[in-house]
């Protein structure tokens, strides 16, 4: 039994050292973020005000054209990119798990892409897509006349040129955690599962793919930060168009803040934003607490 | 970029420097012009500046939204610049109404400049009663520009207005060539839908439509003949359009694999660049079905209320040394503007823009820019509108005035 002073030091002690960050955590996070909640209640233009108008931001803001298909665009990104990305990366994890040779090599070059950043990817591939100089011009070249390959200039595909530039980013990413996850398996699953004849599919399928239940949910993770995020591929490689088809909430929310000086429906749409996020996350943090703390 | 990085180390360079003695006259201004003919008509300014005895400090910022943002936190944040630039018109509203602004009333009446302004420039520098910015050139945002030996092989004399165009652009579709060189981005989608609209409309639904947000000016005949003529359009630009740069539009019309582009007098830089002067290589033209007009934007700079004196002194210096005759001329020269004053001889500019004097001297063809008329919200709501039917074949006209109508009735 410690003497009560030294407990009490030690707490302080602790108490001390966490601080900062507490500080760092109220003042910057939750300030901001109620600032930004109360900001969307007035009708600030350029600078922000206080004059109290309810909830008419909101209204403006789901009566907006722009607003509604940014939704929707997010909607379809998020889901068709984390399951395209899983699934790549993935594949290319148990593709290299199969004892290459040269798999240093194959690692980084798959890994390569994550090092650039958005906006290079976006340059990069809004090059290659575009029809007048990408890939359609250079099979047209190669006497092929008829082929087409214009999604990035028509209003129903461009999404998913976001989504394919956004895959090639990021599937290296899920391949290394995969692949690190494959290397955690013990190989007596594997004698066990070939003595009793099964064929490498359905292990992968009904075993390993369980057992990589944890780096799954870390992937998973990691990439829906970037899908909330989603600005600057937008901005690098369509800027938004043809028309609004590409617009995305957060592109919505900086092109509002400053080239449009409208804070008030600005700060609406990045609160609408916050709320679906918590939404989102919200039961899963109740189902894990209710696990015991155990992802 | 290199104007702007060198902004960026002469910045830090500066903040590392000794304070300067108070007598000494610095003028610190944030401006977004950074490629090579803006910085080269800046510098204009900056040297003129010295030569008066002061010392000009640059701060580049590339893009404008990025450089009236950073100056307007500055301002707020009780670290003014001595001068920030803006778009002749809104954008500085707030700053007026938030008392963070200097007027330059007594500086602009001292040397008898209100009178040679054009009005509508006059009005969108004046904020209860008082000017508050220093206009400093005009540039005019409804000019068509085309090749000259397209129009000869395809046959056919400059149009007048987008009814002869279209005759036109049908002949260079026919010839193989891309009709209508166009950049697909909003705003550049804006500024076409604007450029028809003021032929079809002329300066009176103008400014009912954007002046006064009135529901009758979009519901009027000549509204819905712009977006028909609007909507037409579509099937004379090329599948490489969208997303394009507006230079690199204006690059198709100087190769000769596009006809012509509608686009402001800064294109004028682009075949400044590829050696071709205008009347003989290229033509410059405006349309007016009905009554003309010629849309005058243009740039301004305001100065935030100074906290010495030596700032004070620096800021009506700049502002008398930017609005000198010879200062006008040698920066329009580099810019592709005209000057903001109406008494200066513009004899030594291109023709387009002696063209572009001579229209604005009838009183009647000075059409303020849209970006002086409506906030930027409202602005940039009907960009997104326009957008959208001009990328989408299947919305009618009708829809697109409803829409419209929509906006109108929002408080932007």
């Amino acid at each position: 039994m410690k003497p009560h002073w030294f407990r009490l030091s030690s707490n302080r002690s602790a108490l001390s050292a966490l601080l900062p960050a507490f500080l760092v955590l109220v003042i910057v996070y939750i300030g901001s973020t109620s600032w930004t909640i109360w900001i969307s209640f007035t009708n600030s233009r350029m600078l922000p005000n206080t004059n109290f108008v309810g909830l008419r931001q909101y209204d403006q803001l789901f009566a907006n054209d722009r607003w509604l298909t940014s939704v929707h665009n997010l909607v379809i990104f998020g889901g068709l990119f984390l399951l395209l990305a899983l699934a790549l990366g993935f594949l290319l994890a148990v593709a290299i798990d199969q004892r290459v040779r040269n798999e240093n090599s194959f690692r980084s070059i798959f890994l390569y892409p994550y090092s650039m950043s958005f906006v290079v990817t976006g340059l990069v591939w809004q090059w290659l897509l575009n029809p007048t100089h990408g890939i359609q011009r250079l099979v047209r070249g190669w006497g092929f006349p008829d082929f087409a390959f214009d999604w990035i200039v028509r209003q129903d595909t461009v999404i998913f040129c976001l989504v394919l530039a956004a895959v090639w980013h990021a599937a290296g990413l899920v391949m290394a955690i995969m692949l690190a996850g494959l290397r955690g398996i013990d190989e007596d699953i594997w004698k066990a599962a070939k003595v009793d004849g099964l064929p490498a599919w359905r292990v992968y399928i009904s075993i390993v793919i369980p057992m990589l239940s944890a780096s799954f949910a870390t992937a998973t993770v990691l990439l829906s930060t970037s899908v909330v995020r989603l600005y600057d591929l937008s901005v690098a490689m369509t800027n938004g168009g043809p028309g609004v088809a590409s617009e995305v909430p957060a592109k919505f929310v900086m092109d509002h803040l400053f080239e449009r000086a409208n804070i008030g429906l600005a700060t609406a749409a990045a609160t609408s934003m916050l709320i679906t996020v918590i939404a989102v996350v919200a039961p899963y943090m109740y189902w894990r607490s209710r696990k015991g703390g155990r992802a | 970029m290199r104007s702007a990085s060198f902004a960026a180390m002469s910045a830090v360079l500066l903040a590392a420097a000794p304070p300067v003695l108070a007598q000494e006259m610095k003028a610190e201004v944030i401006h977004w012009w950074t490629s090579g003919g803006e910085s080269a008509a800046l510098k204009v300014f900056a040297d003129q500046f010295t030569k008066a005895g002061g010392t000009w400090v640059d701060n580049a910022v590339a893009g404008g939204a990025n450089a009236r943002t950073a100056a307007i936190n500055r301002t707020v944040g009780g670290n003014p610049p001595t001068a920030m630039q803006f778009n002749t018109g809104k954008q500085f509203d707030e700053l007026v109404e938030n008392d963070l602004l200097a007027d330059v009333e007594a500086i602009m009446t001292a040397g008898n400049l209100k009178a040679v302004l054009p009005d509508p420039i006059l009005n969108a520098t004046t904020r209860r009663g008082k000017m508050y910015a220093v206009p400093v050139n005009i540039h005019g945002q409804n000019w068509v520009w085309y090749n000259k030996a397209v129009l000869d092989k395809i046959g056919g004399t400059e149009p007048k207005n987008w009814d002869e165009a279209l005759v036109l652009l049908d002949k260079a579709k026919a010839a193989g060539l891309i009709p209508l060189a166009f950049s697909g981005q909003k705003v550049w989608e804006r500024g076409l839908f604007n450029a028809i609209l003021l032929d079809k409309g002329g300066p009176a639904v103008w400014t009912e439509f954007f002046g006064k947000r009135s529901q009758a000016a979009a519901k009027s005949p000549q509204f819905r003949a712009a977006a028909e003529t609007y909507a037409k359009l579509r099937s004379y630009v090329d599948q490489g359009a969208p997303g394009r740069n507006w230079n690199d539009a204006t690059a198709l019309v100087i190769q000769g694999k596009a006809f012509m582009q509608v686009m402001g007098d800064w294109a004028k830089g682009e075949f400044a660049a590829a050696n071709l002067t205008a009347g003989k290589e290229f033509g410059c033209t405006l349309f007016g079905s009905r009554g003309g007009g010629y849309v005058m934007g243009g740039d301004v700079f305001t100065f935030p209320k100074p906290k010495t004196e030596a700032q004070a002194k620096a800021q009506a210096t700049l502002a008398k040394v930017m609005l000198e005759p010879e200062t006008q001329i040698l920066f329009a020269q580099k810019k592709g503007s005209i000057p903001v004053r109406l008494d200066v001889d513009g004899s030594s500019l291109d023709i387009c823009a002696q063209r572009a004097m001579k229209v604005i001297g009838d009183k009647s063809q000075q059409v303020p820019a849209v970006e002086m008329l409506s906030s930027p919200a409202m602005t940039g709501a009907l960009e997104d509108v326009y957008s959208q039917f001009w990328n989408n074949p299947n919305q009618t006209v009708d829809q697109f005035v409803e829409k419209i109508l929509g906006v109108l009735k929002q408080e932007l």
